[in-house]
């Protein structure tokens, strides 16, 4: 790789600055896109080193009940796909933060995997994390991430195997999702003593791959936890619900309460 | 040259494969691995034939019904009782399969997702039999026409939940069985009803079904001395019509239909027509035709039959489709249920609506064979589960 990776030196400056980091999940298109690109922006201004934006797909089976009911909200209220690489172009243009872009994997075959990933970098966005698309079947992704140097995040799981495990972390650009619980997303109360062993795990490896723990975070001390022995921690279901309580001040306010930084 | 029945996944052409969170990798690999070690351990095929025998009522029998024929221009028309297994239909076959798999591997709660609720049905069945805890997703739309199959699974002891995202059918319900599994999977199966889904269950579910097709095959040669010209069957997600065409995949001279849902009629958009309509695309797990906008959202299908209400269908469909080996069609809701009314007054054998799509797809095929053909049908299910569709469809009650 003769290219820098957005991501990978965003946690990179972190750690050199003595800094945790927080990567935040906030769906496109919801409720709509305009306010949606005004959520993502404020987070990145209040405290998330890397942003996700969750694509809005028709059957999220990696997600819980609160992401699940925003991003249907979202596609009845006309979400688009294409709508993803203007949501990316302006949330860019307005801040230095790293933009992944999380979607499972049909609407970019569809749309074209080269032609996606083309997009995604003329948007100045980071890359993809891609919830149901394994390395196995990811070899288009591969090349098109290559090509358009883009990040790409794969899942690392309690269940996986050395090898598994091995690959993904080889395989993934910009950090290793390690998922600290057998489950799908949803702030839960406690953190799985599982992710300690996954980041275990992902530094067996010896890839030097940073390892970022998601699924069910929710607190500041579960932030301040999981960085403790993680890169990162990552926060999706406890932002929304934080937006939908409070709108984007709501929003804001959680976002400063979890950032380990402060 | 190879044989089309030799094929296997975890890819059929392009179709099939993995498309699933990394959580449930570990979880796939276990189950193939016990599959493969159970398909090669005599004792497990031994244990599953005497189940069949003296629990399912295996083997089916075939019946020719010569008076339903007579609507279906000049030819012979045999059906493979399907419906006369136990818990009425060829859902069965699949389940103790897999729930002798379930066994093998230590797991003590089964999961599993129904349409019509006879999957569903089948797994209470399984798991009471064997002594496992059991819970089937099932969409809300579906609890209601299919009430009694809820209430039949919950006196077998099983826990129903009614599914509430989305469209409320058998494609959610499906996304809800995957999260749970998702989130349970040391301890749980997720008993897949279906010929889709990710490597090992498309071809594991289709070896589990593939009996019928053995015995039938068996059956027309040693009964009536020929092989039927075609074959006709129902496809929701295509398990008992993979089950029937799977032994006559490389008999060139039978040709293979498939009869889809096209719910108001191919004319509208309101249909489970995938294998007509669809595109490829990735779907619960596989890569397979499916009804999808052109963003790859999952279009909501439509039709009067909860069983063949999904957007999916199994990759080897996919496959045989593009090969040209199967040829699939739509037949609507009316035909359908034109055809139940048809075969019930006429041999008194009253089939489950998603049958009935064969069996009306079987009607107008006949009048395109040759004269004198044959046409072999799987009667996968019985209609009891259907009474109150039906009564209401046809005005019978009050
Ligand atoms: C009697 C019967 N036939 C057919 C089906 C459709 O499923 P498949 O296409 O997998 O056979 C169902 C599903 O519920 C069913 O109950």
């Amino acid at each position: 790789m003769n290219f820098e990776s957005k991501t990978a030196t965003a946690l990179a400056n972190n750690r050199a600055a003595g800094k945790a980091s927080l990567i935040g999940y906030f769906p496109v298109g919801y409720p709509n896109l305009e306010t949606s690109i005004d959520a993502a922006i404020a987070m990145c201004q209040n405290g998330v080193d890397v942003l996700e934006l969750g694509v809005p797909y028709s059957d999220p089976v990696m997600d819980g009940v609160v992401i699940q009911e925003a991003t249907v909200e979202a596609l009845q209220n006309g979400f688009k796909l294409s709508q993803t690489f203007e949501a990316v172009r302006r949330i860019t243009e307005a801040v230095d933060t790293p933009v992944l872009v999380m979607t499972y994997w049909n609407p970019v075959m569809q749309f074209g995997v080269e032609r996606f990933a083309k997009q995604l970098t003329e948007a100045g966005g980071a890359g993809l994390i891609t919830p149901d698309l394994i390395p196995d079947e990811a070899a288009e992704w591969l090349a098109a991430s290559d090509e358009f140097e883009l990040d790409r995040v794969f899942l690392a799981t309690p269940t996986s195997s050395a090898e598994r495990m091995q690959r993904a972390c080889e395989l993934s650009r910009g950090f290793a999702y390690a998922v600290s619980t057998m489950g799908i997303t949803g702030a839960r109360t406690e953190v799985d003593k599982l992710a300690r062993d996954v980041v275990d795990k992902i530094r067996k490896t010896e890839t030097k791959q940073n390892a970022a723990v998601g699924i069910g975070i929710s607190t500041a001390d579960q932030v301040l936890e999981v960085n403790e022995y993680a890169d990162a921690a990552i926060v999706g279901s406890a932002f929304v619900k934080a937006f939908q309580n409070g709108g984007i001040a709501g929003l804001i306010a959680k976002v400063k309460e979890l950032d380990p930084k402060k | 040259m190879t044989k089309l029945r030799d094929q296997e996944g975890p890819y059929f052409g392009e179709y099939g494969g993995r498309f699933v969170p990394e959580s449930l990798i570990a979880a796939l690999d276990e189950l193939d691995q016990t599959y493969q070690q159970a398909k090669n351990d005599p004792t497990f095929e031994a244990e599953l034939a005497e189940l069949h025998r003296t629990y399912t009522g295996r083997p089916s029998i075939i019946t020719e019904v010569k008076r339903f024929a007579e609507h279906a221009g000049d030819v012979r028309i045999f059906l493979k009782r399907e419906d006369l297994n136990h818990t009425g239909s060829h859902k069965i076959n699949n389940v103790l399969g897999q729930a002798l798999l379930a066994k093998r591997m230590g797991k003590k709660r089964i999961i599993a997702e129904t349409g019509a609720g006879q999957h569903g049905v089948a797994s209470a069945t399984a798991a009471a039999l064997f002594g496992l805890e059991c819970v089937v997703y099932m969409g809300e739309v579906d609890t209601e026409r299919q009430a009694l199959n809820v209430a039949r699974m919950r006196l077998l002891g099983a826990e129903v939940v009614a599914v509430t995202s989305g469209s409320r059918t058998l494609k959610d319900a499906i996304n809800e069985a995957l999260r749970d599994w998702v989130a349970n999977v040391e301890t749980t199966h997720y008993l897949l009803g279906t010929v889709a889904g990710p490597h090992p269950f498309p071809t594991m579910v289709r070896d589990f079904h593939s009996v019928i097709g053995i015995e039938a095959r068996q059956q027309m040669l040693d009964e009536f001395g020929f092989l039927p010209d075609a074959l006709a069957a129902c496809v929701g997600g295509g398990s008992n019509a993979i089950g029937l065409f799977h032994a006559f995949l490389d008999d060139e001279s039978v040709s293979l239909y498939g009869f889809e849902a096209a719910g108001d009629g191919m004319h509208t958009d309101r249909h489970a027509a995938t294998l007509n309509f669809g595109r490829p695309g990735v779907l619960h797990g596989a890569k397979s035709y499916m009804l999808q906008d052109e963003d790859g959202q999952t279009i909501e299908s439509h039709s009067i039959s909860a069983g063949l209400d999904y957007p999916g269908v199994g990759p080897e469909h996919s496959w045989l489709k593009d090969l040209g080996r199967a040829n699939y069609r739509g037949i609507s809701d009316d035909e359908a249920m034109q055809a139940l009314r048809l075969l019930s007054q006429t041999e008194g054998i009253i089939p489950a609506i998603e049958t009935a799509h064969a069996l009306a797809g079987a009607l107008k095929l006949g009048k395109e064979l040759k004269p004198g053909s044959s046409i072999l049908i799987n009667l996968s299910g019985r209609g009891d589960k259907d009474m109150e569709t039906a009564a209401k469809y046809f005005g019978l009650i009050g």
